[in-house]
């Protein structure tokens, strides 16, 4: 092949090469961008131009566990001795740490907000992948009245924006006592996933021959367990896409987290850009606090990408 | 082992009516095979008997118990799948267990039964495989393991040898049924293919669109076809099918052949049988298997000649087409018997073997003249 491309053509790929590195430079910047300011001390985080060579600190993610107040003055030479390495790092950055009446540092609320993103985003996750896996084989496998209008109107909860019904949903949530809730957040994303889910798990399912199952009924099994041992197994690139997917929509969402929760289940989201307005604006901490945020999804991400890349080319390999 | 009645089994597919009042009675160890052309319900009936379809009236009955509302798993029936259905994610050995895990047997039990099983089907070399990696005739004997293994009262087999090619296909049916002698599992068998019906069942059950045409053994159906469709489906190549008008004449039958000029005779009692069948005279086919077609190079007595149309040699035999008038008729002959193409024979229709039928009715008129 090699041999016999032409001048042109050889030109033509050397331009799809550099459009695609000008893309993947435009899609890199701002997460170099945002992991970098991550490790910035102060000074150089809004400098112009940008500073790209620089010492990497540890600082902007003390300060992002911890509440702190801008000292005025020098700080004790004293107190600086006794200091550990990371009450030094703050105290040299002008600030100094909040402490309670038994010396202990104050947290700031990064890590309980992050707790409940994990817990709201792995819940709703785990239930929209099982009632939407259930919901599914429930429609590939039986003929029911007006089934193709059922379906539709699952997929037909997605086809207004979410925002739109943000207000009445508050309203709801209120009479019901259901804002600031862990519980309230997790029916919220698992309502958002399942219809997803559902027409995701459905073309994976309806992938798998019948006759699986069927030898399983005959073999001596429920339908049940004719689900759990055979199905679910067959489906576990679907089920390893539809899970990524489901808990990405839930990691990020933004627009209910803020409305619905201020505290006690506030998620990550919201919480972050909220530090921007406590005192003058350290971009550090919050490029951390992002920084941290990105890791689980990249991280769940990686471990299934052997799935989601079965999962994107299922229908094309099975047969 | 059991016994297997279908008493009036009917199933509607929305409004196709796809198997109608079906009678059928499966003796203990025997082995019988429903079969007919793609589409007739045997597959459907198959599916009925192992509950994997519900029917829509009629009953079936299992050892004397009424099963249809009853559960596969509650049926201990086993079935084997055209396409083997074997599970992907499970070794061959897995697979085999899998119905004995079903039934909650300990890890020693199940071993030694599956490696019983295994050694039976010649593939205990294959347990640690997985489906994939497994070839067709392989994955067909480690999905009859997974049949065997559990001994339930009955095998349903659904094509299980029609996706192999055919030297495996020849080598699975005498393993299918050496397995069959050696378990004696009562066991019903779907194929649409009648060689392999021939040479496997204790007794045939053919259908067609629906309706049960006739059951019986091997030779039954093939000697006694119970209708022009049993006939003309049986056998290779097919039964001669040529309407005909008996005319009674001087101590014999004479039987004008289609609309050309060729007659026959037969006997005298034929056509005083057909008149006390009450049959018109001109609603009758007459059909013969090639081989009761009697061809001749001389002249004989009751030979008429006609011209050979197109001649198949098939080694150990010829099939020659032949023109009886404006009817082709194939004949089978020794090979080399008739020269080639054009030439002028004589021949007749071996009264022994010919079969009457109905025109109207498609049914047999159950005339034989036997040797």
């Amino acid at each position: 092949m090699a041999a016999v491309t032409s001048k042109g053509q050889r030109l033509w790929n050397r331009m799809l090469v550099a459009t695609v590195f000008v893309l993947v430079i435009v899609f890199l910047a701002p997460l170099y961008w945002i992991s970098s300011t991550a490790f910035k001390p102060r000074s150089l985080a809004t400098t112009v131009p940008p500073t790209v060579v620089f010492e990497p600190e540890i600082t902007p993610f003390i300060k992002l566990f911890t509440r702190r107040v801008q000292m005025r003055g020098e700080v004790d030479p004293e107190v600086y001795e006794e200091a550990e390495w990371y009450e030094k790092r703050v105290l040299d950055a002008g600030e100094r740490f909040i402490k309670d009446a038994d010396g202990n540092i104050e947290s700031s609320g990064y890590w309980s907000r992050f707790l409940n993103s994990i817990i709201i985003a792995v819940t709703s996750t785990f239930l929209a992948v099982a009632m939407g896996t259930l919901t599914a084989y429930g429609f590939s496998r039986f003929r029911m009245p007006g089934e193709n209008d059922w379906l539709f109107f699952i997929l037909s909860t997605r086809m207004l924006p979410p925002v739109v019904v943000a207000i009445p949903m508050f309203l709801m949530y209120r009479a019901v006592g259901l804002v600031d809730t862990h519980v309230g957040l997790i029916i919220l994303y698992t309502a958002f996933n399942l219809s997803f889910s559902v027409w995701l798990m459905k073309g994976f399912i309806d992938e798998i021959p019948t006759e699986y199952e069927e030898a399983a009924l005959v073999d001596g099994y429920t339908r049940m367990e004719a689900f759990f041992k055979i199905v679910v197994p067959q489906t576990a690139t679907g089920v390893a896409a539809t899970a990524v997917f489901c808990f990405i929509t839930a990691w990020n969402e933004y627009a209910f987290a803020l409305m619905m929760t201020n505290s006690k289940a506030q998620t990550a989201p919201p919480y972050i850009p909220s530090q921007l307005g406590s005192g003058i604006t350290d971009w550090t901490v919050i490029a951390s606090g992002t920084f941290l945020f990105l890791l689980p999804v990249a991280v769940f991400t990686f471990l299934l990408r052997k799935h989601l890349l079965r999962g994107v080319t299922f229908g094309a390999i099975r047969k | 082992m059991a016994e297997i009645l279908l008493k009036n089994v009917e199933k509607y597919f929305g409004d196709n009516y796809i198997i109608r009042k079906l009678n059928l009675e499966i003796k203990r160890r025997e082995f019988v095979v429903l079969l007919g052309p793609s589409g007739c319900g045997k597959t459907t009936t198959l599916r009925a008997i192992a509950s994997l379809e519900d029917i829509d009236s009629g009953e079936i009955i299992i050892d004397g118990k009424p099963v249809q509302n009853m559960q596969a798993a509650d049926r201990d029936i086993a079935f084997v799948f055209q396409l083997y259905a074997l599970y992907p994610h499970l070794t061959a050995f897995e697979n085999i267990a899998f119905p004995l895990k079903a039934m909650r047997e300990s890890p020693e039990v199940v071993k030694q039964t599956v490696q019983a099983v295994a050694k039976a089907l010649r593939i205990e070399d294959l347990l640690n495989k997985r489906p994939g990696a497994l070839s067709g005739g392989d994955m067909q004997r480690v999905a009859i393991g997974r049949a065997l293994v559990r001994r339930p009262k009955a095998i349903l087999m659904d094509e299980p040898i029609g996706s192999l090619d055919a030297k495996l296909r020849e080598d699975m049916r005498t393993e299918l049924k050496r397995l069959h002698i050696e378990n004696e599992a009562t066991t019903v068998y779907v194929t649409h293919d009648q060689v392999e019906a021939m040479s496997m069942a204790d007794r045939i059950a053919i259908m067609h669109e629906g309706v049960l045409q006739q059951v019986g053994t091997p030779e039954d159906v093939y000697n006694h076809p119970a209708n022009l469709f049993v006939a003309q489906f049986i056998g290779s190549p097919i039964m001669n099918i040529v309407e005909g008008v008996a005319r009674p004449d001087d101590g014999r039958t004479r039987m004008q052949l289609g609309e050309g000029y060729a007659e026959l005779d037969y006997p005298a009692e034929l056509h005083h049988k057909l008149v006390e069948e009450r049959h018109s005279e001109d609603e009758l086919a007459i059909g013969v298997r090639p081989e009761g077609v009697q061809v001749s190079r001389t002249h004989d007595q009751g030979f008429i000649p006609v011209e050979a149309h197109i001649i198949e040699p098939l080694g150990p035999y010829d099939i020659v087409d032949l023109k009886f008038g404006s009817k082709l008729v194939r004949a089978r002959t020794p090979s080399g018997y008739v020269d080639k193409a054009g030439d002028v024979v004589y021949a007749r229709f071996d009264e022994k073997q010919t079969h009457f039928f109905s025109t109207r009715t498609g049914e047999s008129l159950h005339i034989r003249f036997e040797a």
